[in-house]
């Protein structure tokens, strides 16, 4: 695909922030995470693109914002091989990928309906582990359980 | 350890486990001391136990410290829906430290958090029970004489006993060589089993207890905990899994002690109460000085 399709597919920004790769599953939870649902701001996004890496992906393009890294890194949890473009005046400025935060606090729910962060009102907390299969885990700090990716529900 | 609240026994490093289990050997000699007097302890009970409640006060008021507190959510305000954190914020004002037992896992690392004064962990949901962990410890090294590279036996079911959970990951820290027998459906969880790994240690499954038997130095044996079943008929499948009778003991080793953390139902028959390799009493009496132990360390008093 030439690069002036792509820019048919999903429209360029003059100034502002591109995440790339994101799983095309994983597009709208990024939404959310990033609270883009109730932004001001010009979002645009694809989902089921093509990609030569992922067979599809998904694409968000945000006008004159840039995130700070502990708030993106929050996506990494779902979107583990998104890429970070900054663009300034139509330019590239920057380029990055998203690193997996150490801990994570208030955004997921812990699956355990048993935790004390189910019960009252106790904002969650994890430490983020691998386990042996490599797969990311959330530890959670109170119960002590830890939730899988498919176990994984947004507050 | 100091105004240090015990959640988890991973709070605890293995010297101050260590230094615990000597303070424990220090009041088995003289459990009746002043040396709580005019302290006053919390012990906030909301869901039932006989052991750990019983021992914990008899192991303060030996110590001649006061107790005050509830027994059941049932006589507290609790019942009027007050909230964990108002309820801790009260009692604190109360006493100089706060026993607790909670029905819900994560509610003592989110009391200890709330709470201005230390809380000891005194089980809550199916996630830990630190001082039962230490007193399984001070048996291991009382009967054994060591607590380093001992074969120890956990046997019936390790998935949701929180004892078990806890003294396993105790024992990662005193390279123990782990043999694990439960029913295929009670199998000890990753999230426990990965201490182990991390730890690079020996572990080996097993089915049948009778295999198992010749070759470890400690058998602790749980009780299949119907409560902890969503589905009743999964309960009925595996409650009968393991039975343990005096002759089975035949070909174990001379060291060999049973534990339990009791209450049991027919995992272990009556007939093995009378050999000396049964110390599940015992085992339930250095309750009460390992908790004496906690409490005097945590209030600075030792």
């Amino acid at each position: 695909m030439n690069d002036k399709r792509k820019q048919l597919i999903v429209s360029a920004i003059q100034n502002g922030t591109v995440i790339d790769h994101i799983p095309a599953k994983s597009v709208f939870q990024v939404v959310r995470i990033l609270g883009l649902d109730n932004t001001e701001k010009q979002v645009y996004f694809g989902v089921n693109l093509e990609s030569k890496k992922y067979g599809t992906k998904g694409i968000i393009k945000i006008s004159d914002h840039w995130f700070a890294s502990e708030e993106i890194n929050k996506i990494a949890l779902v979107a583990p091989s998104a890429t970070l473009i900054e663009i300034r005046d139509y330019e590239v400025t920057s380029k990055s990928s998203v690193q997996i935060p150490e801990h994570i606090e208030g955004i997921v729910k812990c699956f355990n309906p048993n935790c004390i962060t189910n019960k009252e009102d106790v904002s969650t907390r994890f430490t983020v582990i691998r386990d042996e299969h490599d797969e990311l885990k959330l530890a959670c700090h109170y119960c002590e359980k830890n939730t899988s990716r498919d176990n994984l529900m947004f507050i | 350890m100091k105004n240090k609240s015990l959640v988890s026994i991973s709070d605890y490093s293995r010297e101050e486990i260590l230094r615990i289990l000597e303070l424990a050997a220090e009041f088995e000699q003289q459990p009746r001391q002043d040396l709580l007097k005019g302290k006053v302890v919390a012990s906030l009970f909301f869901e039932p136990s006989t052991r750990t409640r019983l021992s914990f006060e008899s192991a303060i008021q030996q110590l001649g410290g006061s107790v005050i507190g509830f027994a059941s959510a049932d006589t507290s305000s609790v019942r009027k829906g007050e909230s964990l954190k108002d309820t801790i914020l009260t009692v604190s004002n109360y006493s100089d430290l706060i026993v607790m037992r909670h029905p819900v896992d994560g509610s003592a690392r989110y009391a200890s958090e709330v709470s201005p004064v230390p809380i000891v962990n005194a089980g809550d949901g199916a996630n830990q029970h630190p001082t039962q962990c230490l007193l399984d410890l001070y048996s291991i090294k009382k009967t054994q004489g060591r607590l380093e590279g001992l074969d120890v036996a956990f046997v019936g079911d390790l998935k949701y006993g929180r004892t078990v959970h806890s003294l396993v990951i105790a024992l990662t820290q005193f390279n123990a060589r782990f043999h694990l027998v439960s029913p295929p459906e009670l199998k000890l969880p990753s999230a426990v089993k990965r201490y182990i790994k991390e730890a690079k240690l020996e572990y080996y499954q097993y089915t049948d207890l009778n295999e198992v038997i010749p070759n470890c130095d400690i058998l602790y044996m749980t009780r299949i905990q119907r409560e902890r079943f969503p589905d009743p008929l999964d309960y009925e499948k595996v409650k009968n899994s393991y039975n343990l009778n005096n002759q089975m003991l035949a070909n174990s080793r001379p060291n060999l002690k049973v534990l339990h953390p009791l209450p049991r139902v027919n995992e272990i028959n009556v007939d093995v109460d009378s050999n000396p390799k049964a110390y599940y009493f015992e085992q339930a009496l250095n309750g009460v000085y390992v908790r004496q132990a906690i409490v005097a360390s945590i209030l600075g008093l030792k």
